[in-house]
């Protein structure tokens, strides 16, 4: 097996102009990876910047209500309300010793434009964000917050104007300036070695749960549940426990509207549940795609996770049976957003309520086993808005009906 | 027509080869034809017939726009090798795609509906070398040349690489970015044609879009220019495209013949 696969799934699918930055940049990953100035660094960063380590909460009301012991990993309590910042920082940092000038990213929800504009601002990069225009609209205060940091966001028309176009437009910046820029991807996606960075620096996730889970309940959990978009949460949390094969790892995509796939748009993101093999964006992997090969537009409430494909690693482990696929549609998500929100005061973000609407949905099915781990990704303030639209048009409909 | 023919031919002629590319089914299959036709009858050597993808990452806005077009057009991979070879034109044809298509078709069935459909050549922006054994077995089995991609930050152990791999031409990438026009060629041109060594007809492209450019290229050392976005420009505009896209092609292909 090539380094750069897992399984058949990985590779490195770039335009030749980018082949020599991804050897640079596994070069520089290999060579101070375990380098002790580099790690002693990044230690502090990660623990005196983001406020590492998270709390693993248990979730008491949650727990009662649904008849089994659920902990909450509080990946939303990091600086700037998600996980994204662990690799935002590793990156970043890697990025400096490479001596690079200028940092891009593309971003979804925002929340990893925030986390790269959080991570350049303090580390001294000029930093540049592509975001969907659709997201733009979706997450507009996500969009100010990178302003304020000093990040200049670029609304990205084109396609679907979602997360996939903003990945293409910041390829091609990178493309175009490859030689002092570093491209700092934020999900377990792309062309090797990001798949491996970005898994490596969300690990931190992984194996704080196994230790505190150690402490706290004297075994490792039954199922460890975390969304999946790309899969940077999850792969993280997982990564840790792929050699413990007593633990079940279930990555919850987002079902969207509904499991329907038409000429041109998917009403859902599940790749790794329905996707099929392809080549998007740098990597084999699974994605939504029609007869003939061309990437469909995927759909889901929540900004995040709306992604035509899955990050390669996690298309190899579910192929050889290690994860379980699964998913919820945006109404079991939204119910999830409000539950915990009302049992526990713990507002989550709306990719990491589908975590928690699959935990709520297959508890009393045993399927779980008594003791779960949900990785809480991120924090819903971002979402607040979409929610109250939501619920809003929701009202309009129901009073339309009434009339 | 196989691509080194008519590199031999023009060899013989003393003249260097225009190479254009357009989008196929922009506006439409039947338009393709049409556009096929004035490039050559303006004097194109080699027509890049592109098959368009929904993520064009190497592309600029221009040649997106295109894909799109053609795409909503009902453009697909079917249809594209139907209209292939439909186009009697003599002069060699050459397929600008991105892997997927390739990879969803098989690798075996695109070359050899490549092979059967007239179209000679295949250029995948986003498939490096490395990937690139199963595709490449596909095209020697059935007689297809799969040109690779050369830019100026391509390190000298993958450009040794990249030259033994490539036949037709080798693909010259005159400068960092993404497809589109320039005002200038850069001086970068200039020096990776200088380092550049082999029997291999050279083609540059990204950039060129007028005589005076193609004349610099030919200047600096190259076999051939490419050129797209320019053509895909009047193609865009819908305003007496034949005949302007002719135009083009003969200012052209004039600086091709100094």
């Amino acid at each position: 097996m090539k380094k750069s696969m897992y399984g058949k799934f990985g590779g490195q699918f770039v335009p030749e102009v980018l082949m020599p930055a991804l050897e640079e940049l596994e070069e520089a990953y290999e060579h101070y990876k375990d380098d002790p100035e580099f790690r002693a660094e990044l230690d502090y960063y990660m623990t005196e910047f983001a406020g590492r380590e998270t709390p693993l909460y248990f979730a008491r009301n949650l727990s009662k209500k649904y008849g089994i012991k659920i902990y909450l990993k509080r990946e939303d309590l990091v600086h700037g309300g998600a996980h994204k910042l662990n690799n935002t920082l590793g990156q970043a940092l890697l990025a400096k010793y490479m001596k690079k000038e200028r940092i891009i990213a593309e971003t979804g929800a925002g929340q990893h434009g925030t986390a790269t504009a959080m991570a350049a601002a303090n580390m001294g990069f000029k930093s540049e964000v592509y975001m969907g225009a659709k997201d733009v609209i979706r997450q507009h205060m996500n969009v100010y917050r990178m302003e304020l940091m000093g990040c200049k966001v670029h609304a990205v028309e084109s396609g679907s104007k979602t997360l996939k176009d903003a990945i293409n437009e910041a390829l091609r910046d990178w493309v175009t300036n490859v030689e002092n820029t570093h491209y700092l991807i934020g999900s377990v996606v792309g062309p090797h070695p990001y798949p491996m960075i970005v898994r490596d620096f969300q690990s931190v996730i992984g194996k704080e749960v196994k230790e505190q889970i150690m402490e706290k309940e004297g075994r490792y959990p039954d199922s460890i549940v975390a969304c999946a978009g790309g899969g940077s949460n999850a792969m993280g949390i997982f990564h840790p426990f792929i050699e413990n094969k007593e633990v079940k790892l279930f990555p919850v995509e987002a079902g969207g509207k509904e499991m329907k796939t038409t000429d041109k748009e998917a009403l859902h993101s599940s790749s790794l549940c329905v996707g099929e093999e392809g080549i998007l964006q740098g990597a084999h992997t699974l994605i939504l795609q029609d007869k003939y090969g061309q990437i469909l537009e995927s759909s889901s409430v929540s900004a995040g996770l709306d992604y035509s494909g899955v990050g390669p690693e996690l298309a190899h482990l579910a192929e050889i049976g290690r994860i379980k696929p699964c998913n919820v549609n945006d109404d079991e998500a939204l119910e999830a957003f409000y539950e915990l929100s009302r049992l526990e005061g713990i507002i989550p973000a709306l990719e990491s309520s589908h975590a928690v609407a699959y935990v709520m949905k297959m508890a009393k099915t045993g399927e779980l086993g008594d003791l779960v781990v949900i990785s809480l990704s991120g924090r819903g303030d971002k979402d607040l808005e979409t929610v109250f639209r939501l619920k809003e048009e929701e009202a309009k409909e129901e009073k339309e009906g009434c009339m | 027509m196989r691509i080194e023919d008519k590199f031999t031919d023009l060899k013989e002629k003393k003249e260097k080869a225009l190479i254009a590319y357009v989008c196929a089914g922009d506006p439409s299959a039947e338009a393709t034809k049409e556009i096929v036709h004035s490039l050559v009858k303006g004097g194109a050597d080699i027509v890049e017939l592109g098959l368009p993808f929904s993520d064009p990452v190497a592309d600029g806005p221009t040649i997106e726009a295109a894909s799109t077009r053609a795409l909503s057009a009902g453009m697909n991979p079917d249809l594209y090798f139907e209209m292939a070879a439909s186009i009697k034109e003599n002069v060699p044809l050459v397929c600008m795609t991105y892997y997927n298509l390739i990879y969803k078709r098989g690798t075996e069935k695109f070359a050899r509906d490549c092979a059967e459909s007239g179209i000679t050549g295949i250029i995948v922006p986003d498939l490096p070398a490395e990937e690139a054994d199963e595709l490449h077995e596909a095209c020697k089995n059935n007689g297809v040349d799969l040109i690779f991609l050369i830019t100026p930050v391509t390190t000298e152990s993958r450009m040794k690489n990249n030259l033994d791999r490539t036949s037709g031409f080798v693909y010259i990438v005159s400068r960092l970015g993404v497809t589109g026009e320039r005002v200038d060629v850069a001086d970068s041109t200039k020096k990776i044609l200088g380092n550049i060594h082999t029997d291999v007809p050279k083609a540059v492209g990204f950039g060129i879009s007028n005589g005076q450019q193609a004349a610099e290229v030919i200047k600096a050392g190259a076999d051939a220019v490419i050129v797209g976005s320019a053509f895909v420009n009047i193609i865009a505009s819908g305003d007496n495209i034949n005949n302007r896209l002719e135009n083009l092609a003969f200012e052209l292909k004039e600086s091709c013949k100094q």
